[in-house]
Formats: C-alpha cells, sequence, structure tokens
C-alpha cells in the first residue's frame, strides 16, 4: 500500500543533505514532481521512490527502507542506527531519542508489525522489512483511535514519550495480554515516562481495548 | 561507534567463512552488541548480520528434548505451544527478559553467546543440562560458560541451535532489578532425568551450579530443604543494587521459590 504524506517539519529545520545532493538524486530515480524546496525531503504527490537522502560518507551503503508505506532509497553510514535515519536523514521526527540504550522506549516503531526500540537496531539490518512509526499510525484530522485516546485521557504532560507509549500501546492491541490494569503496565514496561503520566496512559489504552 | 564493514549472510557456511576472514562478529538483534559499539565495549570491523538465515529459526521437538533455533526472539520462545507445553518454565523465563520490545528482537543464541552475568537464559541451559549447538561441534552446557562474557565458542563459530532435554518438572525465579529486568539474583532448580540441578545467575561473575543446594535437594526435594542452605558470600557480586551477603541470602530464598513453583 502507497500512502502519501506530508512531512510535518518546519521550514526552518536543516536536513543534514543539501538540496543540491537531493535534487540531483532524486533525479537519478526519476522522481518528476513538485519539491518544496523548504522540505527537502517532502513526500512527492505519488512516489515511485518517495525521497533520497545521502551521506557522502566513505563506506556508505545503499539500502532501500520502506517506512510508513513508502520506499525510501537510502545511502548511509552503516553506524546510523534506524532511529537516527528515521530523524535526521527521512526527517520524521515524531520518533524520539531518550536515551540511546534500549531502555526508555521513545524510540519504539514497528517493524513487520511488531515494536522495537529503534535506537538498538542498524537502520542497514531492516532493508525490506516494513517499519511504521507514528506519523504512519495516523495524521492530524484522522488520528488513530489510541492517538485521539491519548488526548482525551490527557496521558502526557511533556509529551516526549508520547510517541513511543503510543508506537508501544498501539502494538499491544494484537499480543496476548490479559484484561488487567496491571496487564497493561506490564505490557508497557519498555516506555518510561519521566513525567510520570502512567495513570491516565493505562486509563487511555483500557478505553480502546474496550476494557475500561 | 568506531568503522566497520557491514555482511549479510545468507547461510551458516557463508557467516561462518565471513567471520573467519575478517575476524569481525556475528550480529543477532543487536539488543547487546549494538549498545556496547556505542559505548565502545565491543569494536568490531566486520559485523556479519545473521538474522536473514532461514535455518537458524524454528523451535521443534526432537524425542526427549526441546531444539530452539538460535535467531528465535525471547517473543518467540515466551509464546511457542512447544516451549509451553514441554517446558513451561523456560517459556516464562523468556517472557520475562527485558520488556516487549527487547523481547521482539533479543535471540537466545544473542544472549547465549554474549553471556552477560545476570542473563536469564544461562541459568536455563545450566540446570536443564542443554546442548549448544554450533557449526562446528555439540558443547554440553557445564562446558559452555567460562567466565564473565565468556563462552567456549570459538571466534568464527556460530550457535545454530540449542537442545533442552525435558525435564521431569522446572521453575525459574528471579529477583529482578525494576529497571533492566536484569537478574539481581536468578535460580533455576530443574529436576532432570539425571538428577536436581540448580543454577544460579546474577549473583557472581557467571553462571555457576549451585552444588550444595543440589545435594540438599537431592535427599529432599522441599523448599525448607534448599531454604535451609547457607550460600558464603565469598565471590559473589557486590554493587549499587546489592552486597554479596544479599545475594548470598537470595539464592537459598529463590532456590526454595523456585522448589515451591515447580511443584
Ligand atoms: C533494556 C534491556 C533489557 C534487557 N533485559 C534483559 C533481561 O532481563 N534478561 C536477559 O537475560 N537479558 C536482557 N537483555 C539482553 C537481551 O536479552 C539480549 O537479547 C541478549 O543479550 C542478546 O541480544 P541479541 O540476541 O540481539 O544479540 P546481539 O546483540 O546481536 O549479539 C550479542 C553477542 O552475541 C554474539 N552472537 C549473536 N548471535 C550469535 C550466534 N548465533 N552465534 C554466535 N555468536 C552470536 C554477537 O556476536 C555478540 O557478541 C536486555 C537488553 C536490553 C537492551
Ligand atoms: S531511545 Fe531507544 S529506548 Fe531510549
Ligand atoms: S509526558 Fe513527559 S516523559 Fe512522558
Amino acid at each position: 500500500m502507497k500512502k502519501s504524506i506530508e512531512s510535518p517539519e518546519p521550514a526552518s529545520r536543516e536536513p543534514r543533505l543539501s538540496r543540491r545532493a537531493f535534487l540531483a538524486s532524486a533525479g537519478t530515480v526519476g522522481v518528476a514532481t513538485v519539491i518544496n524546496p523548504n522540505n527537502l525531503v517532502a513526500q512527492p504527490m505519488n512516489p515511485a521512490a518517495a525521497s533520497v537522502a545521502t551521506d557522502g560518507a566513505e563506506g556508505a551503503v545503499s539500502m532501500t527502507l520502506r517506512i510508513n508505506g513508502n520506499e525510501h532509497r537510502l545511502r548511509l553510514d552503516p553506524r546510523t542506527t534506524l532511529l537516527d535515519c528515521l530523524r535526521e536523514n527521512v526527517v520524521l521526527t515524531g520518533t524520539k531519542k531518550g536515551c540511546d540504550h534500549g531502555q526508555c522506549g521513545a524510540c519504539t516503531v514497528h517493524v513487520n508489525g511488531r515494536r522495537v526500540n529503534s535506537c538498538l537496531s542498524l537502520a542497514v539490518m531492516h532493508a525490506g522489512e516494513e517499519i511504521t512509526t507514528i506519523e504512519g499510525i495516523g495524521q492530524p484530522g484522522a488520528l488513530h483511535p489510541m492517538q485521539s485516546a491519548f488526548v482525551a485521557h490527557d496521558a502526557y504532560q511533556c509529551g516526549y514519550c508520547t510517541c513511543g507509549q503510543i508506537m508501544s500501546a498501539v502494538a499491544l492491541l494484537k499480543e496476548p495480554w490479559g484484561p488487567k490494569d496491571d496487564d497493561v503496565r506490564e505490557a508497557m514496561s519498555g516506555n518510561i515516562c519521566r513525567c510520570g503520566a502512567y495513570p491516565n496512559i493505562v486509563a487511555a489504552i483500557q478505553q480502546v481495548r474496550g476494557k475500561s | 561507534m568506531y568503522v566497520f564493514e557491514y555482511q549479510r549472510a545468507k547461510s551458516v557456511a557463508d557467516a561462518a567463512a565471513a567471520l573467519a576472514k575478517t575476524g569481525g562478529k556475528a550480529l543477532a538483534g543487536g539488543q547487546s552488541l549494538v549498545g556496547a559499539m556505542k559505548l565502545r565495549l565491543a569494536n568490531p570491523g566486520t559485523l556479519v548480520d545473521i538474522a536473514g538465515i532461514a535455518g537458524l529459526k524454528g523451535i521443534k521437538q526432537e524425542g526427549a528434548a526441546v531444539v530452539i533455533g538460535a535467531m528465535s526472539t525471547h517473543a518467540d520462545v515466551a509464546s511457542s505451544a512447544v516451549v509451553k507445553k514441554a517446558i513451561p518454565a523456560l517459556a516464562a523465563l523468556a517472557e520475562g527478559i527485558g520488556d516487549r520490545q527487547v523481547r521482539n528482537r533479543g535471540t537466545i543464541g544473542g544472549s547465549l553467546a554474549n553471556n552477560d552475568p545476570a542473563a536469564d537464559y544461562p541459568a536455563a541451559v545450566l540446570a536443564l543440562g542443554a546442548t549448544v549447538q554450533t557449526n562446528k561441534r555439540k558443547i554440553a552446557a557445564d562446558e559452555f560458560f567460562k567466565g564473565m562474557y565468556e563462552t567456549a565458542l570459538g571466534a568464527d563459530e556460530i550457535i545454530t541451535a540449542v537442545s533442552f532435554p525435558v525435564p521431569k518438572k522446572a521453575a525459574y525465579v528471579k529477583f529482578p532489578n525494576p529497571a533492566s529486568r536484569f537478574a539481581l539474583v536468578g535460580v533455576f532448580v530443574a529436576q532432570t532425568q539425571s538428577g536436581v540441578r540448580v543454577a544460579v545467575t546474577g549473583a557472581a561473575a557467571h553462571v555457576h551450579r549451585a552444588t550444595a543446594i543440589e545435594n540438599a535437594l537431592a535427599k529432599s526435594f522441599t523448599a525448607d530443604a534448599a531454604k535451609a542452605v547457607k550460600i558464603p558470600a565469598d565471590h559473589l557480586n557486590t554493587d549499587l543494587h546489592g552486597s554479596a551477603e544479599y545475594r548470598a541470602h537470595l539464592v537459598s530464598v529463590l532456590a526454595s521459590r523456585a522448589v515451591t513453583a515447580a511443584g
């Protein structure tokens, strides 16, 4: 399934790739479309290959990642984690970096439908796999029920952990957990909220599960 | 993280040849290795990704043993109908590792090759008298764990599967670090076909058998018998989470709880 998603980036942000590099490489894959110069990796209207980001570093490797239904041809240093790739190269900044060591869950994304910490994966390990980020779960005006429930229950304070919490919460709907609040707490144990919004997070999830 | 070359292996032979040629390291789920590389505790010049090797996946019963492919994730083992039926203690152990995100990526092969002093699987392998199968040989559990983060594996040796003999009864109880879920102390008690085996993780530099408790349980397989054993604190770990004496006490307490849980 291919979707066209506007990158939610503010115009001021400068991604790592240069405009010229983007335009040049976009040309090489034959994407002839309207490119917003303020948003260098904006998704073309009907993308064949949605975006190309390059990293000129020696030893860079080519890969195609499927992110939120779009194909992204990338050339990256193999050290690039999936998290850094999403944020810096593809400029999907909903996915957050908390600890960068697999301990906080802020970077949670889905790979082939299963939740993983994107900080502990290298981007190159996921070539050919189906990656879903918070941007692919829902968008303003078309929120996923879990996103709406987080809003309705005020399930955040600063919001830094929220995208990771929602990615975990959406994944747990398809996992075999028991019905109780305690089961939800255990299921969400990989997602830390420094603000302590836990009671409202549990309430939001239970509402979506129809258990509240 | 230092520069490395990334290679994707199609077969175990491929991976072994690449490791022999480059002196690099195998990459499973990256749940320990990527973090270690970020901290520059591991600096392999080449990473050989073994995740795509079909032969390393799968869980099956073979006679009186359950054989688990090295690339099986903790979530795979926890939800396996075969494991749940034959060795429920092993499925429960896998379900208790870290959190769901870690369990979706971390593998049994990676956990054993890593041999973290507080990891859970080593306790199961040692207590159940499992056999670690590699591309070169079969290694008995008692010969596999050599020291802190050290195993009997050679540089180009790849774990392909682990074979667990089905015990008469078994249980694993750990006192988890509330943040990471790694074991402050974890005790796996098993009544195997060849007698009682008790393995302790988290307490010392690496997993080891608690022979005093094994002897006590061989005479009387009761919680009280396990609890009555006094474990000396020498050689046990002291860190910010607990003293050696505290851990020594936990060993007997958790062993007795495991006996109760084994039924
Ligand atoms: C937040 C967090 C919490 C955790 N909590 C726990 C816990 O409670 N209990 C616990 O036991 N563990 C825990 N872990 C560790 C986790 O279980 C890892 O899955 C495990 O350590 C190995 O990871 P991996 O399979 O991804 O292997 P990798 O990280 O890819 O590799 C680890 C090592 O094993 C080698 N290796 C991998 N596969 C093979 C193979 N088939 N043959 C030979 N060598 C191989 C690699 O070269 C490397 O040296 C936790 C990890 C994190 C990040
Ligand atoms: S940033 Fe990945 S788990 Fe914290
Ligand atoms: S809302 Fe601030 S960290 Fe969770």
